[in-house]
């Protein structure tokens, strides 16, 4: 039985935002089956009592004064954006047709 | 000598006392790589007058009587995924192609404070995702050692710069083994800091856990300071560590190891890993043992399953940070032809932007955090980390440091495992305890493999903050194995 199917992998991908071609999907599904299939290896520990580290260091948030500071002009902000209007990000329609 | 094959420490030293200027320093690197780069393919960005630019100005701050430190004057390899403002910040990919960040990565800060000379851009695999380089999109880097082989990755672009004399030092960026593997199959030096110890401002992030700049070097003291250069505490950083940095350069100066217990860890050999790469290995061992180190071996059952939790932890944290690629704010934007929804240009755009060993790990990691799955995927890995984390704390109550070989093999060539992410993630079995635990690891040039006659690297892991410990080991083999051989291990590799 394969870890993944193709139809899943076409669902993530789309999930994903990733607008994948045919011959992609089928080359992705054949070696995510593979790696999945590897990865599954971490059921085999038994950790039932063990707490989960999302992370190396016993780090909770980190607080700094809420103050105005020096950051980025609006020009730099915009510096690297594809599209710009009035000072603003140009983006496609968010919204469906003929609203 | 020529200025190529000086240290940084030695050409830091020629700057501050006037002998050589910054300039002809910098110039010197710039055309070893005019003329190597051509076959090596360390640099994707070289701008010979923002370097120059760099340089003058540390010989005017000198000539103004100004204190410089000791790397003032030295060039370095950026690798190309800290923000520069004065030169492109790729990433390895196509969706950042050409991209000027309007703010520079602290480490980047760093670097121009302490006058070193950014000469340029180091290639790197795509976001960091790799064991070759082989995954940039702007081709491969080659192995200053055999130009047919991969150079390590994910920070292969420095640590072939390294180990072709085009530059004394680099950095790199470690997530799962990106600094210590390259610098093994190229046969420098290479250090992955505790996490925390150094800033991910201006890092692009590929697993925000687990990614840590460290630096390359053609020696240890030369990693030490440019380890010091560029660490400590940063209040950009949310996880950075508030603490001193490690106190490097003073242990690759002692190098002592008379009484240090070193523990061999035990999971790491046998089936999979190269006879020439054990055998080099075990010598070191014996090296180390002849120096006054007490040797004993050491049990750590959970490292064997490191390796597939690092593969669900670092493509799930990768699928969150690579979310913000959307072709709205920077970068790349395709299909926006006036009809199309901001989702279907996002989903064009994220399709030609990433690469395929990309877009297997955003999927990979938006599976792992699925509902239903999370708990078997992603949860479960993030237990077994804290089991490595506990079997690294129950081997530091036995000994001050472990060892490993760096990587179970030596450089493999170039298309041999590019089309099979399994055998390419193999790279960084020994590597990956260290980032999931967060303490420090080093690799150090430790001998050639007989079968291929290419560079093998001795792992030395401490704990965490215990980054001093891994240069005073890496110190003392530099030294004993340099006396052997009558110098560098580079000094072994064909000429380019």
């Amino acid at each position: 039985m394969s870890a993944i199917t193709r139809d899943e992998v076409a669902h993530l991908a789309r999930l994903s935002r990733l607008a994948l071609a045919d011959e992609e999907l089928d080359h992705f599904a054949a070696q995510l089956d593979v790696i999945i299939g590897a990865v599954a290896r971490v059921a085999e520990v038994a950790a039932d009592d063990i707490p989960p580290s999302s992370h190396a260091l016993p780090l909770t948030n980190v607080y700094r004064p809420d103050e105005v500071r020096p950051s980025l002009t609006p020009d730099q902000a915009l510096s690297g954006a594809p599209a710009v209007e009035d000072g603003r990000f140009r983006v496609p329609r968010i919204l469906g047709e003929e609203a | 000598m020529s200025l190529i094959h000086k240290s940084a420490a030695e050409l830091g030293a020629l700057v501050a006392g006037g002998e050589v200027s910054a300039v002809e320093v910098a110039q010197a690197h710039l055309d070893r790589i005019a003329a190597v780069d051509p076959q090596v393919n360390a640099f994707l960005h070289v701008d010979v007058e923002t370097t120059l630019g760099q340089a003058r100005a540390v010989d005017a701050r000198r000539a103004a009587g100004e204190d410089l430190g000791p790397l003032a004057g030295v060039p370095i390899a950026h690798k190309d995924v800290f923000t520069t403002v004065d030169m492109p910040t790729t990433a390895g990919s196509k969706i950042l192609e050409g991209y000027r960040p309007p703010y520079d990565a602290t480490v980047t800060r760093r670097l121009r404070e302490a006058g070193l000379v950014i000469l340029g851009k180091t290639n790197l695999d795509e976001f960091a995702m790799g064991s070759s380089t082989e995954n940039s999109a702007y081709g491969p880097t080659r192995n200053p050692w055999d130009l047919n082989r991969v150079p390590g990755g994910s920070s292969g672009g420095s640590s072939a710069a390294v180990a072709a004399y085009e530059a004394p030092l680099s950095t790199g960026t470690d997530t799962g083994g990106s600094i210590r593997q390259p610098a093994a199959v190229t046969g420098i030096v290479g250090m992955k800091p505790t996490y925390g110890g150094s800033s991910r401002y201006g890092l692009i992030a590929f697993a925000s856990s687990l990614d840590t700049p460290g630096p390359f070097a053609r020696n240890v003291m030369d990693a030490a300071l440019l380890h010091e250069a560029f660490s400590g505490h940063d209040a950009m950083d949310s996880t950075s560590i508030d603490a001193p940095v490690p106190s490097v350069v003073e242990a690759a100066r002692n190098g002592d190891v008379a009484g240090l217990r070193i523990g061999v860890v035990k999971e790491f050999g046998g089936d999979g890993y190269q006879a020439g790469v054990l055998a080099r290995f075990h010598e070191t061992v014996e090296l180390l043992e002849s120096l006054g180190a007490k040797v004993v071996e050491v049990s750590c059952p959970s490292f064997t399953t490191a390796l597939p939790a690092y593969y669900l932890i670092a493509p799930s944290e990768a699928s969150s940070n690579l979310a913000r690629f959307d072709a709205m704010r920077y970068g790349l934007r395709v299909g926006d032809d006036g009809t199309r929804s901001a989702e279907e240009v996002m989903a064009l755009t994220r399709a030609a932007g990433f690469g395929p060993e990309v877009k297997r790990r955003i999927i990979l990691g938006t599976y792992a955090l699925s509902s239903g799955y999370y708990d078997a995927y992603y949860g479960q890995a993030q237990k077994v980390r804290t089991l490595i984390a506990r079997d690294f704390e129950a081997a530091f109550h036995q000994v001050d440091v472990l060892v490993s070989p760096t990587t179970p093999t030596t450089a493999f060539p170039i298309g041999e495992r590019a089309d099979d992410p399994m055998a390419m993630y193999l790279a960084d079995l020994c590597t990956i305890p260290t980032n999931l635990a967060g303490n420090a690891a080093i690799s150090v040039p430790c001998g050639l493999a007989d079968e291929d006659g290419l560079p093998v690297g001795l792992q030395v892991m401490a704990p965490v903050l215990g980054d001093d410990r891994c240069y005073r080991v890496a110190a003392a083999v530099e030294r004993a194995l340099e006396g052997r051989w009558g110098g560098g291990l580079l000094s072994k590799a064909p000429a380019l």
